[in-house]
This record gives structure tokens, C-alpha cells and sequence, in this order.
């Protein structure tokens, strides 16, 4: 564990400094996107299609205009005229904003109603009287590539199949080799199905055209503001947007998870109704839209094997996925990657040869492939080497953790470059693992296991020993739309000593007011009480790519490192002026300079920030400033180990989570609070998809869970008294050692619920169910064997 | 579409209005009043990011007409706080980290405030009853439980 360098009252590095943020936020006065009210403010409501797949043959809007406060319908017609009907997606694929021909799936934006208040805007909504004519839906990806499979991207011209892409990476011919030498093989066919975020707070947008001023400002719920600049200002500069005209701001945001991080038409639309009226609009999505359109996550078919030796030694994995994108590939994926770093898949354990294929394929279901707090696609990979293994292990009538141990990737390999290209940065597997199982009591809990089978009760034990990989990215590899992956911090000191720090991330509840504070107070010594941390305003804010994936300790994190250091060589030299002494003469302490061997003489950062402004030597330019833009050199990698006990009811099949012991370790720690508290967020949203969440359609691409009715969050009740704790391997390219901890939990909860539940049913020949495991996926595995006969 | 004149106390204070029959009390909170401290996160009263106190009772003011708090007394999360003193389960929520993206928090803390008031000593599956009409996508509750806790235990020793 690394050593405190602050005190308390400073607040650096490893305190539980207790939220800046939170102040606001418990007296009911955060400023979340549908607090804001502007004078002569607008409402947007949007039509949406009942349809997964039709031409749409007329939009009748009479009755709708004749509602009082109703004052327009914005059509695809309309937006066509600017020709902004479509966007492009981060992938370089089209969207519609609004159709003009078809719709592609149900709960499509059709048509806009704006009206002066949100009730008559929902009024128009209702009234807006729109004819389809249904065309033939496809829903299953494997029979979209069938051949004779209607093609839905008929706007691409040339078109003739419903393929997105076909991407790999790896050694085939190794790969291939290693599993015909193999003594034993393992397959297995994983479903992870389509999911959504649902952060408490939907998605929306107040935007105020200002006509005179050819001003657009957007206040919106985003995760990435500077890139969504950037972005309208691509999309629209040919309408008279340019990006020195464009603000965004991105108030208090309820919760992102990677739901914040697209551009959705709502947006657009609001933004061009301000434009066509002059005035403040605002448009709310509600929550059966938020999960009926927004974007999705997940939602690979995976087929997995592994290959291995007789003794226990893994040599190979070979993975082929079909991705479901729905009818356009609006991932929110870095450029170069169209299946995100799924090719994270071997790992923790050290193989010499793998393969991994993926298939995009278009469907009549929303757009999407994004990520689910997880890393862009990281989750899919975890959990489908992680059941892999667990499935190995079983098969070899080996104890899962013995055979994880067995494989992992030794300490002293590191930095280790994995078969399918990574370069990981640090680890120590087994460290976690063996903590894990002291923890939990792993021997015991086996004994126990044993005797409970004897009298034919059914308990499981699931590990998971995941790695993840985060804070995308060098830009090197890392870009979206061509702009590279950094981040950055602005600091300016004021010269009584308090500062003013700006990000180029922004917060969605991970608390960066606090824990920036505290990398500014562990470099500066000023105390955290001192330091504003400033995010999310595009006019005053440092450019940078926003805050998913983890990124915002591993890029903006460091950026305020290396700006801090920047402040301090400046103050070293002012110190130097001030003692009159030579600088290489001075040491440096959390807060102050003095001369070597004479403590006395020395100044505090206030003394020298005050003389920066007031007493600066000469030919020194005045003032205490410094920016960062961090491009890492590389990504960081946390990683874990999870166990999970299960009791599974043998009547109803209901699973419940006895005890669940978490050992993360994410290197240097900023503040263990925070870090706990994402953690106990993280395996909520794990537990969430492994045994509550999922997004399905019928045939005719009916959405089955489109509102909290249907959608299943975990509530209080089932969520269990998270055990966690913690190793620390620091990551040793990061300036401070950090790498970032707001996803692992989520990443590496769902395989060791899984493996505990197919743990406690392996005997019975049950090996693999795919998440989310509902009761009634046990019950008929029970019944399939005989358990229960009700 | 005809008004009705409503008169309702809000923290307090009596507040009158001619509303719609339609218009939902958040909105009236919200919109009205400009009260956005309750917040809205569903349409279909599974969330809880709008629950208010109504005559002492925790409801959701997303399911609730304005025109039905005629004549009743609202408490929000605007009224916890007392002469600039935070209600001890506003402090908990603080102390504990009971609280992330902030969106839940309004209607976590009035349903914390609502259970204390009637069970000044839960037990944890208590409060995790009592909240579970409340969704959180960030804490995993445990932190929530706490703040609840430290709640209790802050009344108890006479700090509200």
C-alpha cells in the first residue's frame, strides 16, 4: 500500500476526502439538463414508430398543429431541405435524425412536435397522424446473413447483404495447429444479450440559437462535450455551424455508464428547431424511450473454445462472434477497433496462440454497441474467457482456482504481450486470487459444497480473475473520428494561492471535483478545500475526449499530474529568487521548498504563488499557470478476483447470492472512498445483466422489456452486502501509479455469478446457462435432470 | 383546458396555483414552483427519484395530480435542511458516500427521512425495504443502507 504524503487537511493522494460535489447534491440543488429554464423556452416531444421495419407513406400533422401551444412538426422533410436528415455514427456508418422514406425499427424517431409547454408538445405527439406500410422485419442476426435475407441498408447503394464487417485479429494457422495437437478441447456457444444502462437521469438538451450572436449553446447530457463540438460542427458547418460559435455544456449528469457518450437524434433535432425558431428548446426523452431507442450494449453471439494440455496448461482460444448492431453501427468504439478491445479475450492466463473473429450484421432493432460501464466491449470478452476456463477446469475435474493459477500470467513476465497483440502493463494475478480465497474461506466453503451435495442441496462457488484494460488511449492506436485519445487538465493558481483546475473529462457521479482536487493537493500541497475542479464547458474547458471507458484517471488524471509538476518547476525557480539560493540547492515537500540542510529557510507554495504575481524575478513571465494534454503511452490494466457463493433454491430455481468477496487492484489509490464506492456500483451493474437485464424482441421486432415494468434494475433487496478488498500493483507508466477503477466490478461480476451457479449444477450435467439467469433458466435445468418434478 | 386553483404547503409555506386537473405534482414542484430538487427518472412509478413526502407519507409524485395535493402539506428535499443545519440524513448521505451521480439521492433521502420518522432503530433489511421503491445506479446501496444508519443513530443521540 503506498504511504500518505499529505495530511489530512491537505487531502492528497490515499484520503477519504470526504465528496466536494456532494453538498448540492443532498440539499436538492444540482443542476441537472431538464433543471435548466430559459425565458421563452420551447418544448420537443418526438413521434415514434410503432413499427420495427416499414415505409413510412405519409405524416399527416393537421390536427396535431391545430392543438393551442402546438407551433410546428418537424418532419425528415424538413431536415432533408439542410440536409441534415442523416448523421454519421462514430463508426463512420449512417443514421437517420428523422426518415424521409422508411423506419428500421420500433420506437424510431418519425416526426417532431415543438409546442410551447411539455403537455401540449405531448398533446401534438399523439395527434401527429402518420401512415406505414410494414415491411418484412429481420430479428435473428444469423438469419440476416442468410442468403435471401431482405437487405435493410437499401440507402447504401450496392449494398446487397445485411454484413457490417468482418474483422480478426491473431495467429489462425497457430491457432488452429495448437487445438489439432490438443489433448482435451472445450466448446461452447455464449449468448451475451443486448442490455441498456438506464442511468436514473434519461437523456436530453436545452439548445439556444442565438441569432444575432450566430451562437449555439447546448446544454446536454454528455459524456464527451468537446468531441460532440466537434462533431456538430463537422456535421452542420455546411448550415453556418462553426465551432467557435458552438458551446456545450454539460451540466450535473445523472449517471452515463456509456449511454451519454452518442449523439442521438433528439439532439439534433432540438438543435435544429432552435436554429428554424430563434429560440431556447428543450427536449427530455422519457424512460420507455430511453430504453426503447437509446443505445444498447452488448448483444454478441459468441462461440468459444479452448485448448489445452492433459496436465492442466492452456495452449489456445479460438473465438467467432456475430455482433447485432441493429440497423446501423453506432458503436461508441475507438476507430480503428469495430469490436472495441474484445480482443482482451485470453485474458489473465498466458497462451501461446488465439484467434477471434467478428461478424457485424444489421438488424431492425435499435442502434448501438455501446459499452455498459465496461471498457468498449471489454465485458464480453471477460465474461466469455472466464466461463471458458471455469468450463476447462470442470472438464478436467480440476479445483477452478487451482487451474486459474495453474495458467495465469506469472508476475515477473509483465510487461507481458498477450498472443492477440497487448501489451499489458502490470499484474499480479495470484496475489488477488489467493486474497480472494483467504477472504471468502474457499477450502471451507468446498467442504461445505460436498456435504450440501450429499443431501442433495444445490450450492456453488464461481471465481472470476478478470483484467481490465483502460484509459484509452495512445493515440497511436486510439482515435474517434480521427480526434486522438488524450485528455487534459488547465491549472491556473490565483495569487492568494487557490486555484482553478478545468478537465477535458467530465463527471457523471465518479466524483472528479474531489479526487482531481486531490492530485493537484498530493503535487502541490494546497489543500483540496482550495482547489475548484471545473469539467464539462466546452468555452472554458481544455479540450479533451470525455469521461468513459475508465479513461479519466489514466489520461486526465495524469494530464493534472504533469501540469502540477509544470507549476512546480516554475515554482522552484521563484522559490530560488526568493531564498536566494541556487535551485538544484532546494527540496521539494507537499506545500513548500526549502534549502537543503537548513529547513528553516523555506516557502510555501502560497508564498511563492503570491510572489509569482507580486515579486516574479525578472525576465520571468508573471503569473502560475500550466496545461497538460496527456497522450498515455499506454493503456492501463486493473484486473481482479471475484468469489461468489450461490444457494439455488431446488423448487423455483431462484439463485440468491450468499456472500460476495471482490479484491480489485487498481494501483496507486486517490481516494479509497470513491474507489470503494465505484466498486460497490460496479458489481451492482454486474449483477444486474447475470441475473435481471435483458432487452429481447419478438418476431416482428417487438421490443419485451421497453420500460421499468419489464426492465429489471436490482433493487435494494437483491443486491448483496458487497465484500471487498484489495491488492496494489501500480501501474508504471502512470504518473501516479493510478489505472483506473470505475468499470473492473462490472467487467468481472457476471462470470463468477455465472460460474457459481453452473458450479452448483455441473453434477447434474448443466454446463453453461446464459445470462441474465432467471429462476426460470434453473428451474428447467432442474427439471431437465430430475431435481424437481413441480 | 379549465384551471383549478389548488393551495399547497411546501416546505412549509403555502403555495397557491391554478393548474391543469392533468398536471402531475412533480411537475408542479418542478415546474411550477421551480423546486427541481425532485427529479424524474421513470413513467411508471418503479424508480422513486420523485418521492415526496405527502402528509408525512413517502409518495411518488410522478402518480399523484397536483389537484390531489390540494389542501395537503408536501414536504421536498429543499425542506430538509433547518436554519442551515443539513437533517442528519442529509449528513449521512455525506459521510457515508451514500450518493454518486446525485440523480436518486432527493427521493433516497426523503424515503430515509420518511422511515426514520415512524422507526427510529432499523435493521438493514428495514432500510432495505423501505428503499427498495428507490432504483440507484450507482452505489449498489450498500453506502445508502449506511447513511441511513448513521442517520438513525445521529437522532438517536438527540442531533435532530
Amino acid at each position: 500500500m503506498m504511504t500518505l504524503r499529505t495530511s489530512p487537511e491537505v487531502g492528497g493522494m490515499g484520503h477519504a476526502v470526504k465528496r466536494k460535489e456532494d453538498p448540492r447534491f443532498i440539499r436538492g440543488q444540482g443542476r441537472y439538463v431538464d433543471d435548466i429554464e430559459l425565458p421563452g423556452m420551447l418544448y420537443l416531444d418526438i413521434v415514434r414508430s410503432p413499427y420495427a421495419h416499414a415505409t413510412i407513406k405519409n405524416i399527416d400533422a393537421a390536427k396535431a398543429l391545430a392543438i393551442p401551444g402546438v407551433l410546428d412538426v418537424i418532419t425528415g422533410a424538413t431536415l432533408a431541405k439542410y440536409n441534415l436528415h442523416w448523421m454519421p455514427t462514430l463508426m463512420s456508418d449512417m443514421q437517420m435524425v428523422l426518415p424521409v422514406e422508411k423506419v428500421m425499427y420500433q420506437a424510431q424517431e418519425v416526426a417532431a412536435v415543438l409546442a410551447t409547454d411539455r403537455y401540449s408538445a405531448a398533446d401534438g405527439v399523439a395527434a401527429v397522424e402518420v401512415t406505414y406500410e410494414p415491411l418484412p422485419v429481420v430479428v435473428d442476426p444469423f438469419k440476416a446473413l442468410e442468403p435471401g435475407a431482405p437487405v435493410l441498408r437499401t440507402d447504401k447503394p450496392g449494398k446487397t447483404d445485411n454484413r457490417i464487417f468482418h474483422w480478426e485479429v491473431g495467429d489462425k494457422a497457430a491457432t488452429d495447429r495448437a487445438f489439432r495437437d490438443a489433448a482435451v478441447t472445450v466448446k461452447q456457444d455464449l449468448y451475451i444479450p443486448r442490455i441498456h444502462v438506464s442511468s436514473i437521469e434519461t437523456c436530453g438538451c436545452v439548445a439556444q440559437f442565438d441569432r444575432v450572436f450566430g451562437q449555439l449553446t447546448v446544454w446536454m447530457t454528455t459524456q464527451a462535450p468537446h468531441a460532440i463540438r466537434t462533431v456538430f460542427a463537422l456535421v452542420a458547418g455546411h448550415v453556418g455551424l462553426a465551432e467557435h460559435k458552438i458551446r456545450i455544456i454539460s451540466p450535473d449528469i445523472g449517471g452515463g455508464f456509456g449511454g451519454k457518450v452518442p449523439v442521438y437524434p433528439g439532439y439534433v433535432i432540438a438543435v435544429a428547431a432552435s436554429v428554424l425558431t430563434g429560440k431556447p428548446v428543450k427536449w427530455i426523452e422519457d424512460r420507455m424511450e430511453n430504453l426503447q431507442a437509446d443505445s444498447f450494449a452488448r448483444d454478441y453471439h459468441i462461440t468459444a473454445e479452448l485448448a489445452a494440455q492433459r496436465d492442466g496448461t492452456l495452449t489456445a482460444l479460438r473465438i467467432k462472434t456475430l455482433a447485432d448492431h441493429g440497423y446501423t453501427d453506432a458503436a461508441a468504439n475507438p476507430s480503428k477497433f469495430p469490436a472495441g478491445l474484445f480482443h482482451i479475450c485470453t485474458g489473465s492466463y498466458d497462451f501461446r496462440a488465439a484467434h477471434v473473429e467478428v461478424d457485424g450484421v444489421y438488424t431492425n432493432k435499435p442502434p448501438g454497441g455501446i459499452a455498459y460501464r465496461c471498457s468498449f466491449r471489454v465485458t464480453e470478452a471477460v465474461h466469455t474467457i472466464e466461463r471458458m476456463v471455469d468450463i476447462m477446469a470442470h472438464e478436467l475435474q480440476m479445483d477452478p482456482a487451482e487451474f486459474r493459477k495453474k495458467n495465469f500470467i506469472a508476475p515477473e513476465h509483465f510487461p507481458y504481450t498477450s498472443a492477440l497483440g497487448w501489451e499489458y502493463d502490470s499484474g499480479n494475478y495470484g496475489a488477488a486470487l489467493e486474497l480472494a480465497m483467504h477472504k471468502i474461506g474457499y477450502a471451507e466453503l468446498r467442504r461445505e459444497q460436498a456435504e450440501k451435495r450429499q443431501r442433495g442441496e444445490l450450492m456453488g462457488i464461481g471465481i472470476s480473475s478478470f483484467t481490465e484494460i483502460v484509459g484509452a488511449g495512445p493515440s497511436k492506436h486510439f482515435d474517434i473520428l480521427g480526434i486522438k485519445m488524450f485528455d487534459s487538465c488547465e491549472i491556473r493558481i490565483h495569487p492568494t494561492g487557490k486555484v482553478i483546475a478545468r478537465f477535458g473529462t467530465k463527471s457523471q457521479g465518479q466524483g472528479h471535483e474531489t479526487t482531481y482536487a486531490q492530485i493537484l493537493a498530493e503535487e502541490l500541497g494546497i489543500p483540496v478545500a482550495d482547489i475548484q475542479v471545473e469539467e464539462g464547458d466546452t468555452d472554458t474547458a481544455p479540450y479533451g475526449l470525455g469521461t468513459y471507458a475508465s479513461r479519466s484517471t489514466p489520461t486526465a488524471g495524469a494530464a493534472a499530474a504533469i501540469a502540477s509538476r509544470k507549476i512546480r518547476d516554475k515554482a522552484r525557480k521563484i522559490a530560488a529568487h526568493l531564498l536566494e539560493a541556487s535551485e538544484e540547492d532546494l527540496e521539494w515537500e507537499p506545500g513548500k521548498f526549502f534549502v537543503k540542510g537548513s529547513p528553516e529557510r523555506s516557502k510555501t507554495i502560497q508564498e511563492i504563488t503570491f510572489a509569482a504575481y507580486t515579486n516574479h524575478p525578472q525576465g520571468m513571465e508573471a503569473g502560475l499557470e500550466a496545461v497538460s494534454y496527456y497522450d498515455p503511452p499506454n493503456l492501463t490494466f486493473p484486473f481482479g478476483s471475484y468469489i461468489c457463493v450461490v444457494d439455488i433454491d431446488t423448487g423455483t430455481g431462484e439463485v440468491k447470492i450468499r456472500r460476495f468477496v471482490a479484491v480489485d487492484d487498481c494501483g496507486n489509490i486517490i481516494n479509497p472512498m470513491i474507489v470503494e464506492g465505484q466498486i460497490h456500483g460496479g458489481l451492482t451493474m454486474g449483477l444486474a445483466p447475470a441475473l435481471f437485464e435483458e432487452i429481447s424482441y419478438d418476431e416482428q421486432g417487438n421490443i419485451r422489456q421497453g420500460s421499468f415494468m419489464d426492465y429489471l434494475l436490482p433493487t435494494a433487496m437483491e443486491t448483496p452486502n458487497w465484500e471487498t478488498d484489495k491488492t496494489c500493483t501500480p501501474s508504471p507508466h502512470h504518473p501516479l501509479g493510478a489505472k483506473g477503477i470505475g468499470e473492473s466490478a462490472t467487467v468481472g461480476a457476471p462470470a463468477a455469478i455465472a460460474n457459481a451457479v453452473v458450479d452448483a449444477l455441473w453434477h447434474l450435467g448443466v454446463r453453461h446457462i446464459d445470462i441474465p439467469i432467471t429462476p426460470e433458466k434453473v428451474w428447467q435445468c432442474l427439471r431437465a435432470s430430475g431435481v424437481t418434478d413441480r | 383546458m379549465a384551471t383549478h386553483r389548488i393551495r399547497v404547503t411546501v416546505n412549509g409555506m403555502a403555495r397557491e396555483a391554478e393548474v391543469e386537473p392533468r398536471l402531475l405534482l412533480v411537475h408542479f414542484l418542478r415546474d411550477v414552483l421551480r423546486l427541481t430538487g425532485t427529479h424524474i427518472g421513470c413513467d411508471t412509478t418503479h424508480c422513486g427519484a420523485c418521492t415526496v413526502l405527502l402528509d408525512g407519507k413517502p409518495i411518488k409524485s410522478c402518480t399523484l395530480f397536483a389537484v390531489q395535493a390540494d389542501g395537503r402539506d408536501v414536504l421536498t428535499v429543499e425542506g430538509l435542511e433547518q436554519n442551515g443545519q443539513l437533517h442528519p440524513i442529509q449528513d449521512g448521505f455525506w459521510q457515508e458516500h451514500g450518493l454518486q451521480c446525485g440523480f436518486c439521492t432527493p427521493g433516497m433521502l426523503m424515503t430515509g427521512y420518511a422511515l426514520l420518522q415512524h422507526n427510529a432503530a432499523p435493521t438493514e433489511e428495514e432500510i432495505r425495504w423501505a428503499i427498495s421503491g428507490n432504483l440507484c445506479r450507482c452505489t449498489g446501496y450498500v453506502n445508502i443502507v449506511k447513511a441511513v444508519q448513521y442517520a438513525a443513530e445521529k437522532i438517536q443521540q438527540g442531533g435532530a
